[in-house]
């Protein structure tokens, strides 16, 4: 059946912002259906508010709106556009969302827009828990016992039947948001009702755990012919009762035989065949009785996932991109498989190599959360790594979290309360925290028997042998020193260690580790990933390192590599909070703009979410670890042939950037601007030296290593300060104190966090508006290519901060003094590339507070706002190219774009939702219109912060926004807005002549203004806290605005943006318009 | 196609306990696991990651050495379930990485303790992409394998062993294979939890000719209702229809079709002459299309593994199949009175056909899986329909 022609346009949803559950792998998803689409000839639509996105460039989508992925505003989108279909499954769990409401709200019918890739009531049979049930027991496949449930009193009596522990899962909602593991009638009752807050359709099912049984996955593909295919097969290491996004995983199953995996592949069929998803791919999730091979359903996903991003990765097979040309009416047998070029996509890949999965988490941010894993997702990222046995890949992925592990490091595991460590152990390991696999290692360096590691933790003991081998080796290592021969090195190689893990057992250094392999002839090989184990040829570089024994002339390496001029871009590694999307734009846009420019493009990167690491992006695909060793092999294999121009560091984030010294020690040339100007930048003394050659300003500021130091350092600046380690991002450990104690309080962690860096001390400039900047230079010229305003005030994490480009208070005069700057510091540092630049302003002051010379979050925004890509020029200056060539010019925007942050605070319960300088947000928005108002409504919107137009504020700001919070007040009293305040608050607007209801605090007894936020009386909170005793104190209060879903503001700056929003949203409804309306021409 | 020359090395390193030698020259070193013993035989490759044990004990693997291309084997072990005959007829097997310690809930045996039960050397340590690619690239080549614990190996021996050996074209190993006896068979299809069933009311009576037959097919067979007695595959037309069968069943088996043609061949035509109801699968197909009066030939490789797509051209349906052949059906050379009906979407080499004019067909791939997917477990039906029903065809 070729494709349907009674369609020509469709309308794809993307997923809106990166929060926890929804990554990057929406992005990669979306932009595969969005090309795969357009080169079949259809008018592609897309709407997703992320403008970090690759699938948002302009060249992708016929029209791209960067618009809040709301079914308000979809339906207007459809109503512009009249699409003719639309393909709800590329956009994770918000997409098909948006899309079930738009067809029960009628809308799609109204305008005559059928749903492709998914029907309405297969979502609903695949989300609705009840339904899913259902139709398991139809077709004979067990389920956990379980009863939906939609009150208290519902649920206490589901309790009975099912028994604790007990599984509580909200209905549709993301990534197990609101749910969790009940071990009492307590805890049972406190998940059940947040569950219930949670699930927008107000019910959860209540289940029977079968935690500690073994878990599966399997991803499936299926056509309108009913034809079916297994893309791969994922077994979790973690065992149940972890999200399998927060479990280590590997692909394919290791511990299933033929029989039980074939049960397993029927199962997943027939649930596709029940839930009656036509076309497309779906995950079921399957657990296994480890004793008696019984099997449960748990779930399906009937769109593409983070898993089937997953198994693409790991098997070549792009599930999306075929998804996509499935809905459209093909047969898996009509298309071709691209890797082998002569083989149908209708086959089940087959793979020679073992793929793990691995979490990154970022606890440390969320002090308030104990760090334990349950059925609600936590990690913020992943990374994926290939190895020829489980025991390299597993290495591989330890190395790729970018924390600093070089392999199963030790871990510490304090003696418990009296003073034991056996059982301080038994207890780590019953634990399920995030570093489980160092915990099982510790253990068995400590002596546990396998056996006793495998009841207590209730991993299989097939991993924990494996484990158990490794530390072995490290064992005999630590005692006989480095392999002699090559074959001694290969087999210590084979198993996965890292020169670097040698290095730390044999106590050498990784320079001599390596060195001494390569004398012994051991380097490492590239094999390809290919769908078929070799049985056919691969014309894709897809590749991954192994080390293997002698065959025919020597050991075999598949690299093919070139006689072209080639650059090497390096990625940035897993998703992490300050380090996300942003970067793996960058890097994508460098590899498109050095294909254009005609040189072999070569990517590093082992995030698996990614569009960098899709095989068609880059040339030639190297999916490994971002470690000097790794980067410096592959380096020289392609320089066997051909010509290195040099690598790109400067576009991954802090990841490869750390990289470049190891690299240039090397004698690899970096690409751009110098490792010495960025180091420059981070070493407050050359730094200040270069301020003042500039006559620029900064504030006053010193540098410690010890506590002591600090204190003498603050005491000297005065209080404020900001403390801030050195080489980090995303403001690991900064904090504003404001007293000797509390420095006293933070101090150790941030010198632990920094190493053998010293500690930043700052004084802190308390109500300054901070500017961003994004430049591209070329060494000589400069194009100043967007400033962009904070709406929160400088100290709060310039990737937390809402801003707006253009600026939408500063005057002229204070502009042209930061692109004079701007351009006087991009000449002084030399820089070949991208630099970032952050300013402070105060009293019509400007102050520098951190330069960096590398592309940084903001430059897809700035990108998407301006219309000028300046990632792709600069990676062609970069390569060579002057900055004339491009004729940039300064121009005069008549719109406005704002960012927002998105913060996963809801997965946190128990930390604090206030604003610093240590980012915690995972993800922003755009939005895009005529005016300030518009714009940062559209953000709000986008970022899930509904901005009420009537009804009732709640102010309580500290004494020193008192006065800046009138202008705010007053706006929304003309609107009609209740005002509510407590104490000091309630008496200043008074006295500044507004009506004012008065309110208890918290600690005045009740009803105080928790109770009235919870029985839903207040829409609005504007609330600002100094202090850690007022911070503390109104801690309920931040809660119960997340929890309630209430928007809140925490700084007067936005308080007075929503303001002006709040106005906007009430002169009228929001206009759309695609990202080609407002720039001619693609970019 | 990469030239490839044989190992640098002709001595072998410290630790070295096997060998894996080809006919071109090439040795392979590494660590011997299972029995210590030599064997030769043609070197082939099998892509799938599961069901090493059906693999092993499949007897259309007579004759060779196997190439498991997914790195990790044993970790499962084994158990008394999941053969497909007693006596395994593979000659060796070349492994990745070392066999690990079992686990699973049905493992009664490690890997390796079974594989020197059975007889069965092993290599592992070796890089299988490299020989994967090597046959892919050249053909399978011949080869000689050896396991010596005391690490006494001589490369030159090796290689002249395989060299020496004639290869599997023009080779009938069916006879080796096959069963010496008849005897009756009434086990039926695997379930979790309860092993194999017993056929309770049998409503066809099949004869089942025995080429190296895999013991799924006899249980598929059961399955769908069928009393099987199997028969040695030098059984005469006259042996089979003394038991007065409403089909004949073709089975699977090693070698080349055209040697085991040259006793096999007159039966079927006999059987064709009586229009008995026939279903064969793989040798067994091969061997019904040689009776039809087409050729076979030996394929560049083979088709090894469990994730082959096989088109039904007749309802366009795509079927993943578990396969196991190093021969294929001469498509062009069958008469008019023969249709294809399955291709392999791989290289489009014949997967399948039907007779126009009797009531016989047959499949080259394994619908009986083991291991492998079960999708094509419907084409048992079909023969039961069949001898429902003969005249329908």
């Amino acid at each position: 059946m070729p494709k349907r022609t009674d369609i020509k346009s469709i309308l794809i949803i993307g997923a809106g912002p990166i929060v926890i559950g929804q990554a990057c792998e929406f992005d990669y998803s979306g932009t595969q259906a969005c090309r795969a689409l357009r080169q079949e000839g259809y008018r592609i639509i897309l709407v997703n508010s992320n403008p970090a996105t690759i699938m948002t460039d302009p060249s992708l989508a016929d029209a791209t709106y960067v618009e809040p992925v709301t079914p308000e505003i979809v339906e207007k989108i459809i109503a512009k556009e009249r699409p003719d279909a639309l393909l709800p499954t590329m956009g994770g769990q918000t997409a098909l969302n948006v899309a079930m409401k738009l067809a029960d709200t009628g809308v799609l019918e109204k305008f005559g827009v059928e749903l492709i890739g998914a029907n309405r009531d297969a979502i609903d049979k695949a989300e609705d828990r009840l339904r899913f049930r259902d139709a398991m027991d139809k077709i004979g496949l067990e389920s956990p016992k379980s009863v939906l449930v939609k009150s208290m009193d519902e649920a206490k009596e589901a309790l009975a039947k099912v028994g604790l522990p007990a599984i509580i899962r909200p209905s549709f909602t993301l990534a197990g948001t609101g749910g969790g593991i009940a071990y009492n009638e307590e805890e049972y009752e406190q998940i059940v009702f947040g569950a219930l807050r949670a699930s927008p359709v107000g019910s959860t099912l209540v289940e029977e755990s079968v935690l500690g049984w073994k878990e599966f996955e399997m991803e499936v593909v299926r056509d309108r012919k009913d034809n079916c295919i297994i893309v791969c097969s994922i077994e979790n290491v973690d065992p149940m009762g972890i999200h399998t996004g927060d479990s280590v995983t590997v692909a394919p199953a290791l511990t299933l035989t033929d029989k039980e995996f074939q049960i397993m592949r029927n199962a997943s069929i027939a649930t596709l065949r029940e839930i009656g998803v036509d076309t497309g791919g779906s995950n079921v999730q399957f657990a296994i009785d480890p004793k008696t091979g019984r099997m449960v359903v748990i779930e399906m996903n009937p769109r593409v996932s983070r898993s089937s991003a997953l198994a693409s990765k790991a098997t070549g097979f792009p599930i999306a991109k075929i998804a996509a040309k499935l809905a459209v009416g093909y047969t898996l047998d009509e298309l071709d498989n691209d890797i082998t070029g002569v083989t149908p996509a209708s086959f089940e890949p087959t793979i020679d190599y073992v793929v793990v999965k691995m979490p990154r988490f970022t606890f440390e941010k969320f002090p308030g959360t104990p760090a334990l894993l349950s059925t609600s997702m936590k990690s913020v990222g992943e990374a994926m790594s290939i190895g020829r046995s489980f025991q390299e890949a597993l290495q591989k992925a330890l190395r790729s979290m970018e924390t600093g592990l070089t392999g199963l490091d030790e871990i510490d595991i304090p003696d418990d309360d009296a003073g034991k460590i056996r059982e301080a152990i038994v207890a780590a390991l019953a634990k399920p925290t995030p570093d489980r696999v160092l915990v099982i290692a510790q253990a068995l360096r400590f002596g546990f028997a396998v056996e006793e590691i495998c009841r207590i933790s209730s991993f299989d003991p097939w991993f924990v042998r494996q484990i158990e081998d490794l530390v072995s080796a490290e064992a005999e290592i630590r005692k006989k020193g480095l392999p002699k021969d090559f074959a001694g090195w290969t087999r210590v190689k084979q198993m996965g260690f890292g020169d670097a893990k040698l290095a730390q057992l044999a106590k050498k250094s990784e320079a001599e580790v390596a060195a001494a392999r390569r004398a012994a002839g051991v380097v490492p090989v590239f094999k390809r990933i290919d769908t078929c184990a070799a049985e056919f040829a691969s014309k894709t570089p897809y590749l991954y390192s192994a080390y293997e024994t002698p065959s025919f002339d020597g050991v075999e390496s598949e690299d093919e590599v070139s006689d072209r001029d080639k650059v090497v871009i390096l990625g940035g590694g897993p998703n992490r909070i300050g380090q996300g999307i942003e970067f793996d734009y960058c890097c994508v846009h460098a590899v498109y703009a050095l294909r254009e420019a005609g040189f072999e493009t070569i990517m590093v990167n082992c995030n698996p979410e990614t569009v960098s690491t899709d095989y068609d992006t880059a040339d030639r695909l190297y999916f490994e670890p971002l470690t000097p060793e790794t980067v410096i092999e592959i380096v020289r294999r392609e320089q066997a042939k051909g010509r290195v121009l040099g690598v790109i560091c400067q576009f991954g984030g802090q990841t490869p950037l750390r990289l470049a010294h190891a690299l240039a020690d090397a004698g690899i040339p970096i690409l751009g601007t110098s490792p010495d100007a960025i180091d420059l930048a981070e070493d407050r003394e050359r730094f200040a030296k270069l301020l003042d050659k500039l006559k620029l300003e900064q504030p006053a500021s010193g540098t410690a290593h010890s506590a002591k130091e600090a204190e003498e350092v603050a005491a000297k600046i005065g209080y404020p300060v900001l403390l801030r380690p050195s080489y980090v991002l995303g403001g690991r450990a900064m904090k504003i104190v404001h007293s000797v104690d509390q420095l006293r309080g933070f101090i150790a962690e941030a010198v632990r966090v920094s190493g053998k860096n010293p500690v930043l001390v700052d004084s802190y400039l308390q109500e300054a508006i901070e500017v961003d900047v994004d430049a591209v230079a070329d060494g000589e010229g400069v194009h100043v290519a967007g400033i962009m305003e904070h709406i929160e005030e400088a100290g709060i994490h310039s990737g937390d901060s809402a801003c707006s480009l253009p600026p939408y208070s500063l005057p002229k005069k204070i502009l042209d003094e930061i692109e004079r700057q701007t351009v006087e510091l991009a000449r002084g540092l030399g820089v070949v590339g991208l630099m970032n630049v952050q300013y402070a302003v105060k009293d019509a002051r400007v102050y520098v507070l951190e330069v960096n010379p590398r592309a940084s979050r903001t430059v897809p925004f700035v990108a998407k706002a301006t219309g000028v890509p300046i990632a792709k020029i600069a990676a062609r200056i970069m390569a060579g190219e002057p900055l004339a060539s491009f004729k940039l010019k300064k121009r005069k925007l008549d719109h406005v774009a704002v960012k927002e942050a998105v913060f996963p605070f809801a997965r946190f319960p128990g930390s604090d939702t206030i604003l610093g300088p240590e980012m915690k947000s995972t993800g922003e928005v755009m939005g895009i219109d005529a005016d300030f108002g518009h714009a940062f409504a559209k953000a709000q919107l986008g970022a899930s912060q509904k901005l009420p137009v009537s009804g009732s504020v709640f102010i309580s700001v500290r004494d020193a926004d008192k006065k800046g919070i009138v202008g705010p007040a007053r706006k929304l009293a003309s609107f009609g807005f209740k005002i509510l305040a407590t104490g000091g608050t309630a008496t200043f607007l008074e006295k500044s002549g507004l009506e004012v209801v008065r309110v208890n605090k918290v600690l005045e007894g009740r009803p105080h203004i928790v109770d009235a936020m919870k029985s839903g009386q207040v829409h609005l909170v504007f609330n600002t806290t100094e202090g850690a005793q007022a911070v503390s104190d109104s801690f309920s209060l931040r809660q119960a605005a997340l929890m309630g879903g209430i928007a809140y503001y925490t700084t007067v700056s936005g308080a007075r943006a929503a303001a002006e929003a709040i106005a906007a949203l009430r002169s009228g409804s929001l206009e759309v318009a695609p990202l080609q309306a407002y720039f001619k021409g693609a970019f | 196609m990469t030239a490839r020359k044989r190992s640098a090395t002709a001595t072998p390193p410290a630790g070295t306990t096997a060998a894996l030698a080809l006919s071109d020259g090439a040795i392979f070193w590494g660590r011997g696991i299972g029995a210590a013993a030599k064997k030769t035989g043609e070197v082939c490759f099998n892509t799938s990651i599961t069901g090493y044990q059906e693999i092993l004990t499949d007897p259309s693997y007579a004759g060779q050495i196997i190439t498991f291309t997914f790195p990790h084997v044993g970790n499962v072990g084994t158990n008394e379930e999941d053969i497909e005959t007693v006596t395994p007829a593979a000659r060796g097997l070349v492994l990745r990485a070392d066999i690990t310690e079992p686990s699973n809930f049905r493992a009664t045996r490690h890997l390796d303790a079974w594989l020197k039960a059975n007889g069965l050397p092993g290599i592992c340590g070796v890089d299988t992409r490299a020989l994967t690619r090597h046959i892919r690239d050249t053909g399978a080549p011949s080869g000689t394998i050896v396991h010596a614990p005391d690490g006494k190996l001589d490369a030159e021996a090796l290689v002249a062993e395989a060299k020496a050996w004639p290869g599997l074209e023009g080779m009938d190993l069916a006879k080796d294979v096959t069963t010496r006896q008849s005897y009756s068979w009434d086990e039926t299809a695997w379930q979790l939890g309860r092993g194999y069933g017993k056929l309770a009311k049998p409503r066809f009576n099949v004869v089942a000719v025995d080429y190296g037959a895999k013991r799924n097919i006899l249980r598929c067979l059961a399955q769908a209702g069928c009393k099987v007695t199997v028969v040695p595959a030098s059984a005469s037309a006259e042996d089979i229809l003394r038991h007065k069968p409403d089909g004949v069943f073709l089975s699977n088996g090693p070698g080349d079709p055209a040697a085991t043609g040259i006793y096999a061949v007159p039966v079927i035509r006999a059987l064709l002459e009586k229009r008995v109801p026939i279903f064969g699968i793989c040798l067994g197909h091969q061997l019904l299309a040689l009776a039809l009066g087409a050729q076979t030939k030996k394929l560049h490789l083979g088709h090894r593994g469990a994730n082959h797509p096989v088109q039904d051209l007749e309802t366009g349906k795509v079927e993943i199949t578990s396969q196991n052949h190093g021969f294929a059906v001469i498509p062009e050379t069958l008469p008019k009175t023969a249709v294809v009906t399955h291709i392999s979407l791989f290289d489009k080499t014949n997967e399948g056909l039907r007779c126009t004019d009797r009531p016989a067909f047959s499949v080259q791939y394994h619908p009986e899986a083991s291991p492998g997917p079960q999708d094509a477990h419907y084409l048992f039906e079909r023969f039961t329909a069949l001898m429902a029903n003969p005249k329908a065809a």
